[in-house]
């Protein structure tokens, strides 16, 4: 049978399980989006193609399932390329199509024409230019393969006009269902070596101080249930980096919850003070280890990961294991179970008594509220936290009040939290949580954001009220780019350059209106969690807080730049108290 | 070349699928992670599905494994292979234009000889040599050329193949 490039894309897109589309039509996308119309895809009309590439991020984030973007060429595919690096950096699956010109004018600068594979070759796993009609079946059933397996990533398929306009004889071809993949070059290992697997199982079992370091692998591996299982059976401690917030649950008594910069004393010093370090699908990132000669200088390093290429990258491992990190903590688990047998594990009670010594003596802390300041954005998060449901989804920007949102949410199950842990993308959250809404429109999905952040990619509000997407924004708004203004304070002799946003300029409660949201605003903690339950009752429209928090507020524990973790500083309160 | 430099350069043999952009995925991946390519040359196999490029890495800007592992996560990239120099038969061509008088042509076709090179050009002025050998004996005869006075010089880089077993 007969068909076109457009309609093969639809048909394409819809035999990989595309249920939702984010994106915005242009001219050279044109072709594609007639055919869009008798599709069954839904189709989420955005205000900035940036919006569409992070709810396609947030989608996959809290499903598991590839987001899918779709953008025309040229400043479209410009507007795509942050949320194209931010899913490269956070391994999210991503699949964007992009119209481009029409192939005979390629390289012409034609209008709205740009090497969009060129441009996106550092920020995607892999990208394809097609230049045949009849290779777009083919070319998106590899896109999906290779966004979805290995380390997962975005991909890019730029599309020509001509080869996906029904008029052009071009993109005319014989239709057919694509078998397989030919792509020699793409063969990733799943299966973990059985031989690394027990030389892993021996660290283990002689380690007195192990601390399980699990990152975002865990998340995107789905094994947050196999990984609780082997921290049961060790009855070993469990730090969750920023990108596996969730992966192991906060209540969970071996729980230390998040390491890091920012990270509380007891993950931050237990992983510095261990012998073993079980790292699982984490990548000993620069906001984890500090200065990196004097992370961890005790410890042997266990590493399991997908990508082999982040083995030894940052810190040596005495032992790798290449492969799904589901199968690798499976794999550990009946290794640990046989060697058990054999022998039990070393008396561990002497640090268990000194981590949960840490626990005692450093615990989050920040001062209570007094009269004539700023609300606590703790406060406002403890309270968000408790007055919303367990399995809430939290998407955040970047900045403090992503690093309180992580530190004082309770994370209890996977899956719960989305954010932008390795580009640090600003205006991340409203359109995050957008995707996620659309994957997951029975959940609760509150958007936690800087008055900042908000101020990059609030225009999407209007998406999610056209679309019906009834997120909640909790905007921290302290008026300050507030992560700069606390280095400025700390590092720079509190000479404040260029950090003063105005806490009223926009009117956040009438911006919220003027977009078809619910405004409120809350000025005094009395008024916290009258307006967090009417947010949480509302669900036929999204809902914008605007919470006037204290501007000299800053987060705490914090590693300085350039310090290792061992000079981590906790609250100056605590600090004082210290030695 | 001494043994600090056979330390600091190790060729990679990388076979690539034979498509667009493959070249510039390579490239690219070097400049944005900070590896030094020495030397690269690039041309189809004797299956027009894939090429062969033969790279030689500055090991001082980044190790090896790091180089290897990162070139194979590129989605073309098919197969790496290092090849040693004590493993493998190394070439490389080079072909020179030198300045030289007529009637000093002599000293240039000693080196000629003395080398197996050949002339391809002769001017008023200048000659147009070509050497194809080992990259150590290239580096020899230009070494040998420079103080007639080079106008103009191009090396192809290093191609290499594995060498035979005689066992």
């Amino acid at each position: 049978m007969q068909t076109n490039g457009g309609k093969a894309l639809m048909k394409s897109l819809e035999a990989e399980g595309v249920e939702v589309i984010f994106g915005l039509p242009g001219g050279a996308i044109l072709p594609v989006y007639d055919p869009l119309i008798d599709s069954p895809m839904r189709h989420v009309l955005v205000r900035h193609e940036q919006g569409a590439g992070h709810m396609a991020e947030g989608y996959a984030h809290a499903t598991g399932r590839p987001g899918v973007a779709m953008v025309t060429s040229g400043p479209a595919a410009t507007n795509m390329v942050t949320p194209l690096a931010d899913a490269m950096l956070d391994s999210v699956p991503l699949v964007c199509i992009t119209g481009q010109v029409a192939s005979g004018s390629i390289g012409t600068d034609a209008f709205q024409e740009c090497d969009t594979t060129g441009i996106t070759m550092a920020v995607t796993k892999h990208n394809f230019l097609v230049t045949d009609a009849a290779d777009i079946p083919q070319v998106i059933h590899d896109a999906f393969h290779i966004a979805t397996t290995g380390r997962p990533g975005p991909v890019l398929v730029d599309l020509p006009k001509d080869i996906v306009d029904p008029n052009n004889p071009k993109s005319h071809f014989e239709d057919y269902d694509p078998t397989g993949h030919d792509l020699p070059g793409y063969n990733p290992k799943v299966e973990p070596d059985l031989e690394d697997i027990r030389a892993a199982a021996a660290l283990i079992m002689e380690s007195k101080r192990p601390v399980i370091y699990s990152g975002g692998g865990i998340l995107k591996a789905r094994a947050a249930d196999a990984l609780r299982e082997l921290a049961e059976l060790l009855d070993v401690h469990v730090v969750t980096t920023l990108m596996n917030r969730g992966g192991f649950p906060d209540d969970h008594p071996l729980c230390l919850g998040m390491p890091g910069m920012h990270g509380n004393y007891t993950a931050v010093t237990a992983l510095q003070e261990s012998d073993l370090l079980i790292t699982l699908g984490a990548r000993f990132d620069d906001r984890v280890t500090g200065r990196v000669d004097g992370f961890a200088p005790g410890a042997k390093v266990i590493h399991a990961d997908i990508d082999p290429a982040e083995f030894h990258k940052v810190r040596f491992a005495d032992v790798a294991i290449q492969g799904d990190v589901r199968l690798t903590i499976e794999g550990l688990i009946r290794a640990i179970r046989e060697l058990c047998g054999t022998g039990a594990q070393p008396d561990r009670s002497a640090w268990k008594s000194t981590v949960s010594g840490w626990q005692e003596r450093f615990p989050l802390f920040y001062e209570p509220w007094q009269e004539g300041q700023g609300l606590k954005p703790q406060y406002v998060l403890e309270q968000l936290r408790d007055r919303s449901p367990d399995d809430t989804i939290v998407a955040s920007g970047v900045g403090q009040h992503q690093m309180w949102a992580s530190q004082y949410w309770k994370f209890n199950h996977p899956y719960t939290w989305i954010n932008s842990g390795g580009l640090g993308t600003m205006g991340f959250a409203v359109p995050a949580a957008i995707g996620a809404k659309a994957g997951m429109p029975d959940r609760t999905v509150w958007a936690v954001d800087g008055d900042g952040c908000f101020q990059m990619t609030n225009q999407e509000l209007v998406t999610a009220r056209n679309e019906n997407l009834p997120i909640k924004v909790a905007v921290l708004n302290n008026g300050y780019l507030g992560m700069v203004r606390q280095w400025q304070e700390l590092f720079y002799d509190e000479r404040y350059s260029e950090v003063h946003l105005q806490p009223d300029l926009p009117d956040y409660k009438m911006l919220a209106e003027a977009m078809g949201c619910v405004g409120i605003r809350v000025e005094a903690p009395e008024e916290v969690q009258p307006a967090i339950d009417r947010a949480n009752e509302i669900d036929d429209r999204p809902v914008v807080i605007d919470f006037r928090t204290e501007a000299s507020e800053n987060v705490y524990p914090m590693v300085p730049a350039g310090k290792t973790n061992s000079d981590v500083i906790v609250h100056p309160t605590q600090e004082a108290t210290r030695k | 070349m001494n043994a600090a430099h056979n330390d600091r350069y190790h060729t990679l043999v990388v076979r690539v699928e034979n498509k667009p952009g493959v070249l510039a995925r390579v490239a690219g991946l070097f400049a944005r992670r900070g590896f030094n390519i020495e030397s690269l040359a690039v041309a189809p196999t004797d299956n027009d599905n894939f090429s062969r490029i033969t790279i030689v890495v500055d090991v001082e800007s980044a190790p090896l494994e790091q180089v290897v592992k990162q070139l194979d996560k590129l989605i073309n990239v098919v197969e790496i292979r290092e090849l040693s120099p004590a493993d493998s038969v190394e070439r490389e061509l080079m072909i020179a234009t030198v300045e030289v008088e007529a009637a000093e042509r002599g000293q240039i076709m000693d080196l000629v000889r003395i080398f197996e090179a050949r002339v391809l050009n002769v001017g008023t002025s200048a000659m147009m040599v070509s050497l194809s050998g080992s990259p150590t004996r290239v580096s020899d005869f230009e070494q040998l050329l420079r103080p007639f006075g080079i106008i103009d010089l191009q090396r192809t880089g290093k191609v290499a193949l594995l060498s035979l077993d005689r066992t």
